[in-house]
């Protein structure tokens, strides 16, 4: 039973662990921390680059953190507090970037590989299927 | 005959496409900055020798400027120090210090142990100029010219790969001035 626990304990402390990165904050409502959520998980770590500000250790992350928070609490939209950081680091702090010129790649290339990937497939079937209807008459 | 070819098209088309991306791969990190071609963020700071002295924007009014960020936690900084310095005797217009996030007597002593070739620090500890920068790790470097307008960023420490280039952009900014 006690080797139960420990193994319990030892599986669930990296999500405590996870947690402690995060600062306890306070909100007016339970709406706020919702959107302080949201938003330190949509902002990117620009230290370490693979991580949400939410996740990250590095002190930058800390004071973007406390940054996001400061600005909620001041009152700004979501859009306000987004702009903030896209002036300072640009695009690349948003892990949903805008649609625009230069992200166009991004957002229209899969669609386009899956249309080309259909319209080739589709060309192969109907000229497979043509050699197997000329084949017929032959057999 | 096309057809059989097609696939070993496709892989070697596949390879190129990797290999360009291993050779990219350490620019990839570097985010581009977008303060490029726009004014110095304003800032009101203490002199890190001098804390009762407050600096600002109006101190560098109409100067062009090397800003370099760095603080005494980061190897890095001490990396590319030999660079700065160089940088330091080299280049006719201030080289000012960003010292960012960091303790003053650290600071100080830091300098006092590598040397001190900077006309003059910032001192940043709340670390929020930094922060209106888009710095995201020290060391950067930022060439100001006399508009107070940023015209280049250089991210990560000046190598010796790196610094005839900076140099030039430096001497463009330098014969823009006048100075």
């Amino acid at each position: 039973m006690q080797i139960l626990i420990i193994m319990l304990a030892v599986l669930v402390s990296p999500f405590v662990l996870a947690q402690s990165a995060i600062e306890p904050r306070e909100f007016h409502s339970e709406v706020q921390e919702k959107r302080y959520r949201a938003l330190i998980g949509e902002l990117r770590c620009t230290v370490c680059q693979n991580e949400a500000l939410e996740s990250s250790n590095a002190p930058l992350a800390a004071d973007l953190r406390q940054q996001v928070y400061e600005m909620l609490m001041d009152g700004r939209a979501d859009f306000e507090i987004r702009e903030y950081m896209r002036e300072r680091y640009g695009d690349f702090v948003l892990y949903d970037p805008p649609f625009a010129g230069h992200t166009m790649i991004l957002y229209l290339g899969p669609p386009a590989l899956l249309l080309i990937g259909l319209i080739t497939g589709g060309i192969m079937i109907r000229q497979r299927r043509r050699m197997l209807h000329k084949r017929k008459p032959d057999t | 005959m096309i057809r059989m070819a097609l696939p070993l098209i496709v892989f070697i088309g596949l390879i190129g496409l990797l290999l360009a991306g291993l050779k990219t791969a350490d620019q990839r990190q570097i985010i581009d900055s977008p303060l490029i071609g726009k004014p110095v963020p304003a800032f009101a700071l203490p002199d890190l020798h001098r804390t009762e002295m407050l600096l600002s924007n109006a101190d560098l009014q109409g100067r062009a400027f090397v800003l370099n960020v760095w603080g005494s936690w980061c190897p890095s900084c001490r990396v590319e120090h030999p660079l700065i310095t160089r940088m330091g005797e080299e280049i006719n217009i201030p080289l000012v210090g960003l010292n960012w996030k960091d303790e003053r007597e650290l600071a100080l002593e830091w300098l006092d142990r590598f040397g001190d070739a900077w006309d003059f620090h910032i001192f940043d500890q709340a670390g929020g100029f930094g922060i209106d920068l888009g710095v995201y790790g020290a060391p950067e470097t930022f060439l100001v010219d006399h508009t107070g307008t940023i015209r280049h960023k250089h991210i990560g420490p000046v190598t010796p790969d790196s610094y005839p280039d900076l140099i030039r952009r430096i001497r463009e900014i330098e014969t823009r001035t006048g100075s």
